[in-house]
């Protein structure tokens, strides 16, 4: 079976401990209602769902849960209803709300709807969810006969309970409709012949829609949900047999996340606005590194189809009233290249209200963007394919959502709809033309201070560093980045492989690869460095490359530090670094400036040279635990 | 196998009854712990099932009396898989 769905796989997974954080809030008088909302935050199970509404049951009566939205929801089903209830009240905090419930009696639904009297009556719930399912409904059809009475009959059962729940002037009722069951008598017949069960289904599904429509109700699509995970999933017999537990129990978290969200859009807390890395996000491949011609997004190209499709359906939202926003780590001419000239994107310029493009850290522009647009950053989705970028988010801006994407562009379309952020209860010709109030100016939001804690999370990610010379077996590797990096690239030299393997050996040069692994894997080759041995004492940084990935973690810093270690380690007292301005390089036009070196000269091309003198160099180095090898002798 | 299946049990119990202090003994019953009651035992089957990869039908579940029957259950079930 496919988990995406069952495992909420947009949201990131649960802590390892989270049994001790559980303890701790527990025991804590202090803890703040923003902890229990990033814990349920993550993709907790039944069992850490129901832990966790213990805890906000706990904090909701001691009055502690500050910043939440109350919401009380009755719930009429012909199950057993515990467990759902509670795993309710642990999702709700994912969406800023706290949750009281109440349920009818077990299997007198009906019988409590119509009495003034029952307790979900006294209970005086915001909305009712009416979760009946196909064995709690009078399905009274007959093969071969019309099944309109019988779909009469079914709507007016339910409408009866709509309108007792709806008498009090104040509660309004989430109705769900039928997930099919699996079995079947005729088989595809049954999908068509009047009077079969699944002939009437079809029907019933479709006129309750239409109901809860005009009675200006809500749909809760429940059939829609076990369609996507597939009916034979949702269904269990077994549990059905065991304890009346109406589907399968290991869809309770993703059930409840789809209650929840039905609530949150009823409190208007559906987000509106879609933030947007570009490079492998809406294209594949690095437009500053690969080009116009070089980035994915064409047809004909299993890779570039799976990027139109995420374009198609980010153009589906903005339609349906969405406002989109880029924040990518690019030069901002760079960026708008392809949305200006490539002939196959479906997303332009004009699809954006702002377009932040520069070197500047994503939370700080996600601020900007906040700002700018005057919707709150709990309004905002950010949607990245970098893990690095993805948690830095989540740690410093909370309330944005970030969505886990799958490595494969192919899920992207899935991954996003799946998350649900943007759910809707309703739709007007506002809705789909609010996109274009933001006007479609792609404007510039000037950054404010810098936001959030860069040193702690660089601290949290694990980072390994590993230093070694060139070598045959990395060859083809080294050789493809020096010839692809164009914009963290120093001099932008090309060298073919014969040359690299060339430098391997010859005592002219010292030259060195770079590694990085973090919690999130393994970066593989992230840096070249290639130095002419001009003399005893003196080396010339010929090459100094890294890939854009890894911007942002001074893995240059530490770089500098194992090349001044080698060069200290052989005598060598002086280290020159030139700059050769391209189109694509601006980006380190201030590198060496950065790194503390003196600049020797400027030239009219605006080339520079710099030096670094090895004894009195002062590199600040990144929390990476550093692995340097087999640098022997030369 | 067996201390296996007493680590992996005494995580579910954890997990289901909120509670890290339980330790499991073979003679332990529902009668014994706070807050096992019908449907709490629902969800530790369901959860044991889960965890160990099998499946316990009704008649298995009805025949179970102690602690020391689950784990005996679990042993059999996975001792067959091998």
């Amino acid at each position: 079976m496919d988990t995406f769905f069952r495992d909420l796989a947009w949201l990131a997974r649960p802590p390892a401990d989270f049994r001790s954080l559980c303890r701790a809030i527990d025991l804590d008088p202090g803890v703040r209602g923003a902890d229990i909302r990033a814990l349920a935050s993550t993709a907790l199970d039944e069992n850490q769902l129901i832990r966790l509404a213990k805890i906000m049951q706990k904090a909701a009566k001691n009055g502690r849960l500050d910043g939440f939205v109350p919401f009380r929801l009755g719930y009429i089903s012909n199950g057993t209803p515990d467990f759902i209830l509670a795993a309710l009240i642990g999702t709700a905090p994912r969406y800023g709300i706290s949750l009281e419930c109440v349920a009818s009696g077990y299997n007198q639904g009906f019988q409590d709807a119509l009495d003034p009297g029952s307790p979900i009556h006294r209970f005086e719930p915001d909305a009712v969810l009416i979760a009946i399912d196909w064995r709690g409904l009078p399905m009274r059809s007959t093969r071969g006969e019309s099944s309109e009475d019988a779909v009469d009959e079914v709507l007016r059962h339910l409408e009866t309970i709509c309108n007792s729940i709806k008498a009090n002037g104040k509660t309004t009722c989430i109705v769900q409709n039928i997930a099919a069951p699996v079995h079947r008598v005729l088989g595809s017949f049954d999908r068509i012949l009047p009077g079969s069960p699944h002939q009437t289904l079809d029907r019933v599904n479709l006129a309750l829609g239409d109901m809860v429509r005009r009675a200006g109700d809500t749909l809760f699509d429940v059939a829609g949900l076990a369609e996507t995970v597939g009916l034979a999933n949702w269904h269990s017999p077994s549990e059905w047999n065991l304890a009346k537990l109406p589907f399968a129990q290991a869809f309770v978290p993703l059930y409840a996340d789809h209650v929840c969200r039905t609530i949150a859009a009823m409190r208007g807390r559906s987000r509106r606005c879609l933030v947007l890395d570009l490079d492998n996000t809406v294209w594949g491949g690095v437009i500053g590194d690969d080009g116009l011609n070089g980035i994915k997004v064409a047809q004909g190209d299993a890779t570039g189809e799976a990027y139109l499709e995420f374009q198609r359906y980010i153009l589906s939202l903005r339609q349906s009233g969405i406002v989109l926003a880029v924040s990518s780590k690019n030069e901002d001419e760079t960026a708008r290249l392809p949305f200006r000239q490539h002939a196959e994107m479906l997303l332009r310029e004009e699809h954006f209200a702002v377009f932040q493009a520069n070197w500047n850290d994503k939370p700080t522009n996600l601020q900007a963007i906040s700002t700018e647009l005057s919707l709150g950053l709990e309004s905002l989705v950010f949607v990245d394919d970098n893990p690095f970028e993805r948690e830095l988010v989540r740690k410093t801006l909370p309330q944005v959502a970030v969505p886990e994407m799958p490595s494969d562009p192919a899920f992207y379309v899935q991954a996003l709809s799946a998350a649900g952020y943007f759910e809707a209860i309703s739709f007007s010709s506002e809705d789909s033309s609010r996109a274009s109030y933001y006007e479609g100016n792609a404007r510039r939001a000037s950054l404010k201070k810098q936001v959030g804690d860069l040193e702690s999370y660089l601290a949290s990610l694990d980072m390994e560093i590993w230093f070694q010379p060139f070598d045959a077996e990395n060859r083809e590797r080294i050789t493809q980045l020096i010839n692809k990096s164009n914009q963290y690239n120093l001099t932008t030299r090309r060298y073919t492989e014969l040359d690299v393997a060339h430098m391997e050996t010859s005592p002219q040069f010292f030259t060195m690869q770079v590694r990085l692994k973090d919690i999130f894997g393994d970066n593989g080759m992230i840096s070249v460095v290639i130095c002419r041995i001009v003399s005893e004492q003196e080396w010339e940084i010929d090459t100094w490359l890294m890939s854009c990935r890894v911007l942002g973690r001074r893995v240059e810093n530490m770089v500098l530090k194992e090349v001044l270690t080698q060069a200290a380690k052989r005598g060598v007292r002086l280290l020159r670094g030139l700059y050769l301005p391209t189109e694509r390089n601006k980006l380190v036009e201030r590198h060496y400036a950065n790194l503390g070196f003196d600049l020797l000269a400027e030239h009219a091309d605006r080339s520079t040279e710099w030096q670094l003198s090895v004894a009195d160099a002062k590199v600040s180095d990144a929390p990476m635990v550093v692995h340097s090898e087999s640098f022997v002798g030369r | 196998m067996s201390n296996r299946i007493n680590e992996g049990l005494t995580e579910v119990f954890h997990d289901v009854f909120s509670n890290e202090s339980i330790v499991l003994h073979r003679d332990l019953t529902a009668n014994q712990v706070e807050g096992w009651d019908s449907l709490t035992h629902v969800r530790l089957l369901l959860t044991a099932e889960r965890k160990f990869g099998v499946r316990i039908s009704a008649a298995e579940a009805g025949q179970l009396k102690t602690v020391g029957d689950l784990m005996d259950l679990l042993g059999k079930k996975l001792g067959e898989q091998k």
